[in-house]
């Protein structure tokens, strides 16, 4: 391969080469600039070491595939890639903030401050996944945290876009990731799991809880296969005081099959920004590892887990979506509020996996600003919590499948969209009132939400409204 | 550029007019038809008229084993069912379209890309690219980057590393692979005229040179128009069945 000697001062494909900001094993970071483009960027070179090790080349080729075909805020964005023919590179934004290696020496951090790195790790992962691509190796030395707070992913070297070939697969000798985070099936050689970076990304919150890596620091191969059988020490038991919720996030994220953890990062992030909501199961209580006896069938399950690299599978956001209900407790509303029960009845029989989070509106208004700080507006705010839970409960749901949240807002619908959007949540199922002309020119809650929503948004009408919108306009008519 | 390959097209008419009417919307700037053009299908001599005129605008076409048989009314070695549409493809196509199969290449090399019907290292002898034996063998026969066949019937995509053995993967239809320059490539296609991967969608594939990606397309078309005419044709009833499950 002819190579174009780098230096402070060359030009390569109208990029100003200016100084070398990084040196790692794999790469080295030069600060560019070209003169349409006004902010920071950087050129990633890899570093090819003497009889050009393939690993380095593959990993490099991966990048310049994938991070041309990812968009959004929560990666570095991408101005150009070199020709391996010629010089490789990449050039990408330079991402002003801090990255999270830096908080390692901060650990243990406090329980809201572990939700809250997770929260947003979580959501660059959902981003990342509804674009197709695993990441794979998610460690704090791959994580930005942005100076507008967002976390950025970087380093895609050992990425997996599930609609493009796998050029690391052919690589297959030895499991690709880095020691202490990466997935038990990542170890079996299986690049196609998403929920791989669920795994990983506990792996990191039960460092920053703890400031104990929960599979120590693996030096061989064999050291990795452990994590298949032996479960890390309850993180409770090195920090006593750490919620039983935080527990029962991180434990789960770190389940060997990843049928047991989070289905998707959304639920995480979903779970992380509601602490109070979390089901606590026998995980949030342990003290100790499993029994070795435990352990040992774990390890003989383990024996024959050896599957190699497969096909992906439909994408994980498809089987378990997150599904918001706006439910009206209004007066004269009971006919929709039943409707609204039916279609969630009908979402629930063909998506086993979906979770619903039922959300109520109290709205304020100007003059009551401080309302829910005294005791009528608490316990409104407690009453509307208790019928949210009286409606869900003919759906027969789990408690780990249903959430409950009341918003209180001064515009109904600005505190939905909110919600939808923040919590990743993939179809709004919400009810119209019966039409009305006031309704129709003002704006109805419901027209809102269906423009503004960044979802799928389904409008329920109770069946009678549509005769009844019929006869006021016929009255209308008559009167007009 | 953006070429379009339109592979195994074997005489269906309605298939061809939905895949060139659905490259067509996709901007194409060339046409490549990667050989048997007719066998199995009802409409031997509009496909081979119709591939004439675009070979007059510049479209490159080649030859299959089936367009070679049926020119020659010689079916030796083939199944019961190929045998039987061979001897009615002879008898139906005319002189002018046996000219212009007569004057197809085995392959032709454009820059860095080598376009054959089947698997390249010995074209004469049509063999199938089934798994990443066989794809090897291909890769290998040729210095080209990129190598474009038919033949199989069912999409494919190998990539392979100078020191390595190829890899399989099945592309996504509508999803631009991205063909990166550091290995070699083999593109086998899925078929215009009577696919077999369980899709009875028409498929085809554009490569864009600029972008170096490959998109593997899928165009619905009216099959029980192309199997009535089968039926019409007294052509054996199973080469119209197969299509509507696409096996």
């Amino acid at each position: 391969m002819a190579r174009q000697t780098l230096e402070v001062g060359s030009t390569i494909d109208g990029f100003l080469v200016g100084e070398k900001i990084h040196t790692g094993g794999m790469a080295t970071l030069w600060r560019v600039t070209r003169p349409d483009i006004d902010t920071p960027i950087v050129m990633k070179v890899p570093t090819i070491l003497e009889g050009d090790d393939p690993t380095v080349i593959v990993g490099f080729e991966m990048e310049m595939m994938i991070l041309p075909r990812l968009v959004g805020k929560h990666v570095p964005k991408f101005y150009g890639i070199g020709d391996f023919a010629r010089q490789p590179y990449v050039v990408m934004e330079y991402i002003q903030g801090y990255s999270l290696f830096s908080l390692i020496e901060k650990a243990p951090l406090p329980a809201d401050e572990v939700a809250k790195i997770g929260v947003k790790v979580a959501t660059a992962l959902v981003d990342l996944h509804r674009q197709n691509v695993l990441h794979l190796d998610i460690k704090p030395s791959n994580i930005m945290i942005r100076d507008s707070g967002e976390a950025a992913l970087i380093d895609f070297g050992l990425s997996r876009h599930l609609f493009l070939p796998d050029l690391l697969e052919e690589e297959f000798r030895v499991p690709m990731g880095t020691g202490p985070y990466i997935a038990p099936e990542q170890v079996m050689k299986n690049r196609s799991e998403p929920r791989s970076d669920i795994y990983s990304l506990g792996v990191l919150l039960y460092y920053l809880a703890t400031n104990v890596r929960p599979f120590g620091l693996p030096q061989a191969q064999g050291q990795l296969k452990k994590r298949l059988w032996r479960d890390p020490v309850p993180p409770r038991k090195l920090v006593p005081n750490m919620p039983p919720w935080l527990q029962e996030a991180i434990l789960r994220c770190l389940e060997v099959d990843p049928d047991d953890r989070y289905d998707t990062a959304a639920q995480l992030a979903f779970d992380l920004s509601h602490p109070d909501q979390i089901k606590l199961t026998a995980r949030s209580q342990k003290l100790q590892r499993d029994s070795l006896p435990t352990s040992w069938k774990r390890w003989l399950k383990s024996k024959g887990s050896d599957s190699g690299p497969r096909q992906p599978r439909p994408q994980q956001t498809n089987l378990a979506p997150i599904i918001m209900v706006a439910v009206d407790f209004s007066d004269g509303q009971e006919a929709l509020t039943e409707e609204l029960r039916v279609n969630v009845k009908r979402v629930l029989a063909t998506m086993p996996g979906v979770r619903i989070a039922c959300v109520n509106v109290l709205k304020l208004n100007r003059l009551t600003i401080t309302f829910t700080l005294d005791e009528e507006g608490r316990s409104i705010h407690v009453q509307r919590l208790v019928e949210l839970k009286e409606w869900a409960r003919p759906l027969g749901l789990d408690q780990e499948r249903v959430t409950f949240h009341v918003l209180e807002h001064m515009d109904p619908a600005e505190a939905l969209i909110e919600f939808a959007s923040s919590n990743h949540v993939d179809q709004v199922v919400i009810g119209a009132r019966a039409s009305s002309t006031l309704r129709r020119f003002l704006g109805s809650v419901s027209s809102q939400v269906v423009a503004r929503a960044g979802c799928t948004v389904t409008v329920v009408r109770a069946p009678r409204a549509i005769a009844e919108a019929e006869a006021e306009d016929e009255k209308m008519i008559d009167t007009g | 550029m953006r070429i379009a390959f339109f592979s195994d097209i074997h005489g269906n008419r309605e298939a061809l007019d939905a895949c060139l009417a659905h490259a067509e919307r996709q901007r194409v700037d060339r046409m490549v038809f990667m050989g048997d053009l007719v066998g199995y299908g009802a409409d031997p001599v509009y496909v081979v008229e119709r591939v004439a005129r675009e070979m007059e605008k510049g479209a490159v076409a080649l030859l299959g084993n089936h367009d070679q048989a049926a020119a020659l009314g010689q079916s030796d070695g083939m199944n019961e069912y190929a045998r039987a549409a061979i001897e009615w493809t002879h008898q139906a196509l005319d002189a002018a379209s046996i000219d212009v199969i007569k004057t197809l290449p085995m392959s032709v090399t454009d820059e860095d890309r080598l376009y054959v019907h089947s698997e390249a290292s010995s074209p004469h002898s049509w063999s199938y690219i089934t798994d990443a034996q066989t794809a090897e063998r291909s890769l290998r026969s040729t210095g080209a980057r990129i190598t474009l066949c038919g033949h199989v019937h069912r999409p494919q995509l190998y990539h392979m590393s100078p020191s390595k053995p190829p890899v399989f993967f099945l592309p996504q239809s509508s999803t631009p692979i991205p063909l990166m320059g550091n290995r070699k490539w083999l593109a086998v296609l899925g078929a215009v005229g009577q696919p077999r991967d369980q899709n009875p969608a028409a498929a085809y594939a554009i490569l864009d040179t600029t972008l170096n990606e490959i998109t593997y397309l899928r165009a619905a078309y009216n099959i029980e128009k192309a199997a009535s005419k089968i039926h019409a044709a007294g052509l054996p009833q199973m080469l119209a069945a197969r299509l509507f499950i696409g096996r």
